[in-house]
């Protein structure tokens, strides 16, 4: 059978010059970056080579990488440190579309002592930076806002948090591990104070991804033990992994724009051919400002995962927002965020493309998409 | 993580439509959860000649509604009535633990449909 991969903000295929540049890390190389010794020497320039390409990718200077074991703990390290290492007090503002990976943490943060302000978003998903303005207080520590949702694709004003931020004197952190490789991002001119990669999302290996803190900012480790990562992420460092992630982040960002806009082209023809094939369907996320890659539909009267499940039998693969496929009896708090009601937000279907997608892919969604929405539509007591 | 058996009825669901004039209708569930099952009965001399369904709902959902369905056409309203959650999963070869609660709305959704057939004739037989 015929398989297709359209579920890359899941995860991605690790590319083989990548792992090419892995391989050697877990042979010849394989002394540990932190000895003195010509075998932690030589694998201590591998892992410098790979800090460097991660920041040149963003704007930033080496010494501000710090790698970690990806998203999920680069954004638990930006919250817990600089909230714990703030003079200014104790609350975060963040919004309410955030990944688990801060939502969760801002959770138990809560439970701990902190006051967490979720702001709401428009039906585009974007943050309204006057209910920003209005959020902040004397004791704001922290604002943390995604660049680019992981479901609805949105992409977010982030220069424009970033000055908010910077001119009321708080540290900006931003989860960027759905735009990095997609979106242009520069540190500096963006006003941003903190920033979670993930190597896995964009062709690097599972496990691994770093942590941009601008020099001078104050954030307490996560993690105690030695002195790796200049005492701030102790831990042996993955070199392999590390390898694999500097080379995939350069790859990624080597004619970021040609790329995306090549990637764009192939989503909307996606998307007009399933608004031209099939009624009562809508966008999800914002119709301009939106990744590259990502598209997320409603279809009325069906449900999300038995969608799945029939375009899995046809060998495509995608993703959903419907409670069936969270394991919660709620659907997805992003789509329920932008306004839709819970039946359409069960309904939901996230397509997600890379560059590999080919023509024939998209033309293969494209037949076989329609007659398993009528075929689900044809079994729904809903369907008028 | 769904048995080959929930496959086969999700694939290829047995009764799906509807009953016009049927004996007795039962709706269960409601579209915020994510489920709906709507169960068109046609009763004659207190046996179950033909069942239909129309499910809005997950994998399980429509599996156990097409497996449900199968087990009571044919069968008296009485045995109808004995159809329980559990013997609808264990036909299907089990249910993961968060999706049993679809074999239980197949079986509300049949007993609701009977329900509706002896309101609307209270002194029809069962069997």
């Amino acid at each position: 059978m015929k398989k297709v991969y359209m579920d890359y903000a899941a995860t991605t295929f690790v590319k083989p010059e990548v792992l090419s540049e892995m391989l050697p890390y877990f042979g010849s190389i394989y002394g540990n970056a932190h000895s003195i010794h010509s075998f932690g020497r030589e694998a201590a320039k591998g892992l410098e080579l790979a800090r460097s390409r991660v920041a040149k990718a963003i704007g930033a200077q080496d010494r501000e990488i710090f790698f970690t074991s990806g998203g999920t703990e680069s954004d638990n390290w930006a919250l817990r440190g600089v909230v714990s290492a703030s003079k200014r007090g104790k609350h975060i503002i963040t919004s309410q579309i955030e990944h688990h990976a801060i939502l969760h943490t801002c959770k138990q943060l809560e439970k701990e002592g902190c006051e967490v302000t979720y702001l709401p978003v428009d039906k585009y998903g974007t943050v309204s930076l006057d209910a920003l303005r209005q959020a902040i207080r004397p004791d704001t520590a922290l604002i943390s806002i995604m660049f680019a949702n992981n479901e609805i694709g949105t992409v977010q004003p982030i220069a424009q948090i970033g000055k908010i931020a910077h001119e009321n004197g708080i540290v900006f952190h931003t989860d960027a591990v759905q735009a990095v490789g997609h979106e242009p991002i520069d540190v500096n001119a963006m006003n941003i104070d903190l920033l979670s990669i993930s190597a896995h999302k964009l062709h690097g290996p599972k496990g691994i991804g770093a942590l941009y803190i601008r020099k001078g900012v104050r954030v307490n480790n996560l993690l105690y033990g030695g002195a790796q990562e200049r005492g701030r992420r102790p831990g042996t460092d993955d070199t392999p992994l590390a390898a694999g992630f500097g080379k995939a982040i350069e790859l990624a960002c080597e004619n970021l724009e040609e790329k995306s806009m090549a990637l764009a082209a192939k989503r909307d023809r996606i998307l007009n051919g399933v608004m031209s094939s099939i009624s009562n369907v809508r966008l999800n996320g914002h119709p301009v400002n939106r990744l590259p890659g990502n598209l997320n539909f409603s279809f009325d009267y069906i449900e999300g995962e038995a969608l799945l499940l029939s375009l899995d039998l046809k060998g495509i693969a995608a993703s959903s927002g419907s409670a069936c496929t969270s394991g919660s009896l709620d659907p997805s708090h992003v789509l329920l965020a932008i306004g839709l009601p819970h039946e359409t937000a069960h309904g939901s279907l996230r397509i997600t493309i890379g560059d590999e997608t080919t023509d024939e892919e998209i033309d293969y969604f494209l037949a076989e998409l329609p007659p398993i929405i009528k075929r689900l539509r044809d079994m729904s007591p809903l369907t008028r | 993580m769904y048995s080959e058996k929930v496959m086969d009825h999700f694939s290829n669901p047995r009764n799906v439509g509807e009953i016009e004039n049927a004996s007795g209708v039962g709706t269960v569930g409601n579209a915020k959860c994510g489920d709906i099952m709507k169960i068109f009965l046609d009763i004659e001399n207190g046996i179950i000649k033909d069942v239909k369904f129309k499910t809005f709902g997950c994998g399980a959902a429509i599996a156990t509604s097409s497996m449900a369905t199968e087990m009571i056409k044919g069968k008296t309203v009485k045995e109808a009535l004995t159809l329980t959650n559990k013997a609808v999963a264990e036909a299907l070869d089990g249910l993961p633990e968060v999706k049993m609660h679809c074999s239980l709305l197949a079986e509300e959704a049949v007993k609701a449909a009977i329900d509706d057939y002896i309101a609307k004739n209270p002194d029809a037989p069962l069997e």
